[in-house]
């Protein structure tokens, strides 16, 4: 297992790097010069604006820039924010963990909601209750993030006025209030995400269960006199998941689009938002720094997900 | 959907040999796809809705920009049928025009990721080898890349320059859709290169090799016309994912200037005022909606009606 996961660490080294040499050809390909301003002022000689330049090394080729920059990102060096006046990192560590809680509550949510309904499903495909499931999954994953949320927010927000519809980080109440407060508020987009989710997992978990359900095994273990449920939950759905978790790895690249939707709808002080309003205010260092910030997570993720796959199927920890 | 008793079934498979008198496989691809009722009602929605805003701003000559304030954010009413924003502009129209450049948009970024992902599929998989390997390494790589903050990116790096040599209209539809369209071709170039590398081996293949056909030959004339099923299937859904991509990045107030009014955009408009005008969110989100699940209805019958070896069940 160690093996493996040294592997499979090794291996995201070079995912990273080539990440970022997309995202840095980007921004060098990108016009404006960050002197411009200089530039066009009249009262910095043109001496000045070339000694800084060669200073920030602007006037260096391309690689040696790359080179540079990957290091001082690797450094966690990400800069500092023309808005807010603040080093990136800093700003960024302050808004990732409601980012990070908001995205894992919603997975949860979704595979709670996936898991059992999908494999409901294909236990009885056809059935009236496979329909109404397959249609409502096709119904919710056909819905866009940003229009769930502001459905939402007009039904139980402004319809029904049960829940609030801005996430507020200075909830000024204390011990359960507080909680309940801040469990109120994320209700909603951890809804919209996690239901999101759940529409396009329960598809996934019901075409695995599917696959599985009729082969020879599952006929043995029910022969062996194992009760139904132990044999879809410990034989079926455990093999099933394999598939499963590959396709969830494929998808975490889009949890970060919807991510930033409804950190949006919601204002949810996340870095998702905060990457909105950084392009809004031009603010370049925290654009490439939360860009680089979602790489990162998708790699991760990734990892985990490899991880996961390796405690599903012990046969591939040993190749 | 339903469940066909065994003799329903039994009937079917009676028929179809009988009616194989020249069995063109597009033809028979057609008529499994009418099968799949929901595929077809998907096609018709979208088929009424392409129609609606080609032919719709030529029958319902209400302008987009004409602005009333004493009829402004009214709901639905005669003069009025889909209500009126904040301006008194009138909502039906706009997303009539709007709608022209939500599906376009759609349409030419699919073009681009299949075009692509056909190319660099179809490049791997003939060559295999150490070009194979590299080309599937970026493949990989690119499927990790976060794709709206990316798309965020680009679009704030480049759209100043691509309005500047383009004009607005022109520059942002370029710049929105040669994004999206490179940041989706991923699934498409493993599709083709996985067909390649099976058809390759076929003996059909092996024939025209062996009646001298040259590998350009052999690969368009042979290989690709059979890898085509599930790339139709993929392109399909990445109508629906361009589409969304297109409305996303409009509803962050980052793709097309409100002069142009696609779904995505009057959404961000009217998200400020949901409270008393819902009417103005909720017709465009809803268009939004029908297209997606349309598309993605018809990708479904497509993937049931393109698969040859899959037997009509239902």
């Amino acid at each position: 297992m160690s093996k493996y996961l040294l592997r499979r660490l090794l291996i995201s080294i070079p995912v990273l790097a080539g990440i970022s040499l997309i995202l840095f050809t980007i921004l060098a390909m990108a016009p404006g010069d960050p002197f411009e301003e200089l530039a066009t002022n009249p009262n910095v000689p043109a001496e000045v604006r070339m000694s800084l330049r060669a200073k920030f090394g602007l006037d260096d080729p391309i690689g040696v820039r790359y080179v540079r920059w990957f290091g001082s990102m690797l450094r966690g060096d990400w800069g500092f924010s023309f808005s807010s006046r603040v080093n990136v990192d800093t700003l960024i560590l302050q808004r990732l963990p409601t980012t990070l809680l908001v995205l894992g509550s919603a997975q949860l949510l979704g595979v709670l909601v996936a898991l059992p309904i999908g494999t409901m499903s294909a236990v009885r495909p056809y059935s009236v209750f496979d329909q109404i499931a397959t249609t409502l999954a096709f119904i919710g994953f056909s819905l866009p993030t940003f229009f769930t949320g502001l459905l939402f927010i007009l039904f139980f927000s402004i319809y029904l006025d049960w829940l609030p519809f801005i996430y507020r980080a200075d909830i000024s109440a204390t011990g359960w209030r507080f909680y309940w407060e801040h469990v109120r508020q994320a209700i909603m987009p951890v809804a919209v995400l996690g239901l999101f989710q759940g529409a396009a997992l329960t598809r996934f978990v019901r075409s695995a269960v599917l696959d599985v359900i009729r082969l020879d095994y599952i006929n043995t273990a029910r022969a062996k006199g194992l009760s139904e449920q132990v044999t879809i939950a410990k034989h079926a759905v455990r093999n099933a998941l394999i598939p499963v978790v590959t396709l969830m790895a494929l998808q975490i690249p889009t949890i970060f689009t919807g991510a930033v939707i409804t950190e949006q709808i919601f204002r949810v002080p996340g870095i998702g938002s905060l990457l909105i309003s950084a392009i809004l205010a031009n603010d370049t260092p925290v654009i490439m720094a939360i860009t680089f910030v979602f790489s990162c997570l998708v790699v991760t993720l990734n990892l985990a997900a490899d991880l996961l796959y390796g405690w599903l199927d012990p046969r591939i920890s040993y190749r | 959907m339903a469940r066909a008793l065994p003799s329903e079934r039994l009937a079917t498979d009676v028929r179809v040999p009988a009616r194989r008198t020249s069995p063109s496989l597009w033809s028979e691809a057609f008529r499994r796809f009418r099968k799949h009722r929901l595929a077809a009602f998907g096609a018709l929605v979208l088929l009424s809705m392409v129609v609606a805003v080609l032919a719709g701003p030529l029958v319902y000559r209400v302008p987009i920009d004409e602005i009333d304030f004493k009829a402004k954010l009214r709901g639905p009413s005669a003069a009025h049928p889909l209500g009126t924003d904040d301006l008194g502009q009138d909502v039906l129209a706009r997303m009539l025009y709007g709608g022209r450049i939500s599906l376009a948009v759609g349409i030419a970024a699919m073009l681009i990721a299949i075009t692509i992902g056909v190319a660099v599929g179809a490049t791997a998989g003939h060559f295999a080898g150490i070009v194979d390997h590299t080309l599937m390494r970026i493949t990989d790589l690119f499927i990790c890349l976060p794709q709206l903050p990316l798309l965020l990116l680009i679009v704030y790096l480049f759209r100043e320059v691509l309005k500047k040599a383009l004009g607005p209209e022109a520059g942002v539809f370029v710049l929105i859709v040669a994004v999206i369209g490179g940041l989706r071709w991923m699934p498409v170039a493993r599709l083709v290169r996985a067909q390649f590398l099976s058809l390759r081996e076929q003996q059909f293949v092996e024939a025209a090799r062996g009646l001298g056909a040259p590998p350009f030959r052999q690969v368009i004339r042979h290989i690709l016309p059979n890898a085509m099923g599930p790339v139709i299937v993929a392109g399909t859904i990445d109508v629906a994912a361009a589409i969304i991509a297109e409305s996303s990045l409009s509803f962050l107030g980052l793709g097309f200037p409100p002069d142009i009014p696609t779904w995505g955009r009057i959404l961000f408009d009217a998200k400020d005022n949901l409270d008393f005008a819902p009417h103005w969110a909720i017709f465009p989100g809803t268009a939004i909606f029908l297209t997606v699940l349309s598309i993605n209805y018809i990708g479904d019958g497509l993937r049931d009606a393109l698969d040859p070896r899959k037997v009509l069940s239902h």
